[in-house]
């Protein structure tokens, strides 16, 4: 069951993604663009999800424990820190450069296009660079 | 400021984000967990007893959502300007970036900003700012 729901979780944000057009990275970047031609449906996309996310979020929030039986959890950082802000300028960056993000990039895998491949494998490595340079310094994260 | 009324997608771009909603809900109530995908996939470069298995099922459903959609409707548009090398560093940037900032366009945009969360707007502001400064950058004063 708990398989099934991750499942699910990720085919339904996969079908809102396509659907939504958010997995076009020509028109992310038509969003971005604000001295362009400017597209503003990411701004419909982020407000139909946060309006249905609230109810949802309001819900878990008075729960202890999850439908299945897990523990909730809600993220417990509330510290507004360096790399939180260092990490979100570089994460806009290379949105921007692209005009992908992880989810549209990951959903477009089997799509036959080399794009997303590419810049999922890339990603990976940043990824691989981070959790190389936590280890190292023996921060916990 | 002129708005591209022609590629506007208003109500299927609405539909869309309320399925997102959607599916952070189901995901947070049935599993407790938070639908952030730099987080799901990142999860998996730190491989835990229990920890793997619920990732993998999320992104096959990610991964199989365009094949489903596509079979019941039509092909999605996909159109990437990037070349090869602009992909690798976008790539790079994106992976380091939203691993030290803790989370993507759907953790803190979606999920973070459902909850209300001081920090997710935060992150959601930056990345937002550093998304429209950089494509400023490349196409009116670099292109």
């Amino acid at each position: 069951m708990k398989l099934l729901s991750a499942f699910i979780a990720g085919l339904v944000f996969g079908l809102g993604l396509i659907l939504s057009g958010m997995a076009d990275p020509s028109k992310v970047i038509a969003f971005l663009d604000l001295a362009g031609p400017w597209d503003p449906s990411l701004a419909f996309v982020m407000g139909g999800a946060i309006a249905v996310g609230s109810v949802g979020f309001y819900f878990a929030s008075k729960r202890s424990r999850a439908v299945l039986g897990d523990v909730m959890r809600m993220p417990t950082a509330t510290r507004i820190d360096r790399p939180l802000v260092l990490g979100s300028l570089a994460f806009g960056a290379g949105w921007g450069l692209a005009g992908y993000c992880p989810g549209p990039a990951v959903a477009t895998l089997l799509s036959g296009r080399s794009e997303p491949l590419i810049f999922v494998l890339a990603m990976l490595a940043g990824m691989a660079l981070y959790e190389m340079q936590t280890r190292f310094s023996g921060k916990p994260q | 400021m002129t708005i591209d009324w022609v590629h506007f997608t208003p109500w299927s771009s609405l539909a869309g984000g309320a399925l997102i909603g959607l599916a952070a809900t189901l995901f947070i109530l049935l599993s407790g967990r938070i639908a952030g995908i730099s987080g799901v996939i990142g999860g998996l470069l730190r491989p835990a007893k229990g920890d793997v298995l619920w990732r993998v099922a999320f992104i096959a459903g990610l991964v199989i959502a365009p094949v489903l959609f596509q079979a019941a409707f039509e092909q999605p548009d996909i159109d990437v300007e990037a070349s090869t090398l602009t992909l690798i560093a976008a790539g790079v940037l994106v992976g380091i970036g939203t691993r030290y900032g803790s989370g993507c366009t759907s953790g803190h945009g979606v999920c973070g900003l459902s909850r209300r969360s001081p920090r997710s707007l935060v992150a959601t502001a930056v990345f937002m700012a550093s998304g429209f400064l950089t494509v400023f950058v490349i196409r009116h004063l670099l292109g």
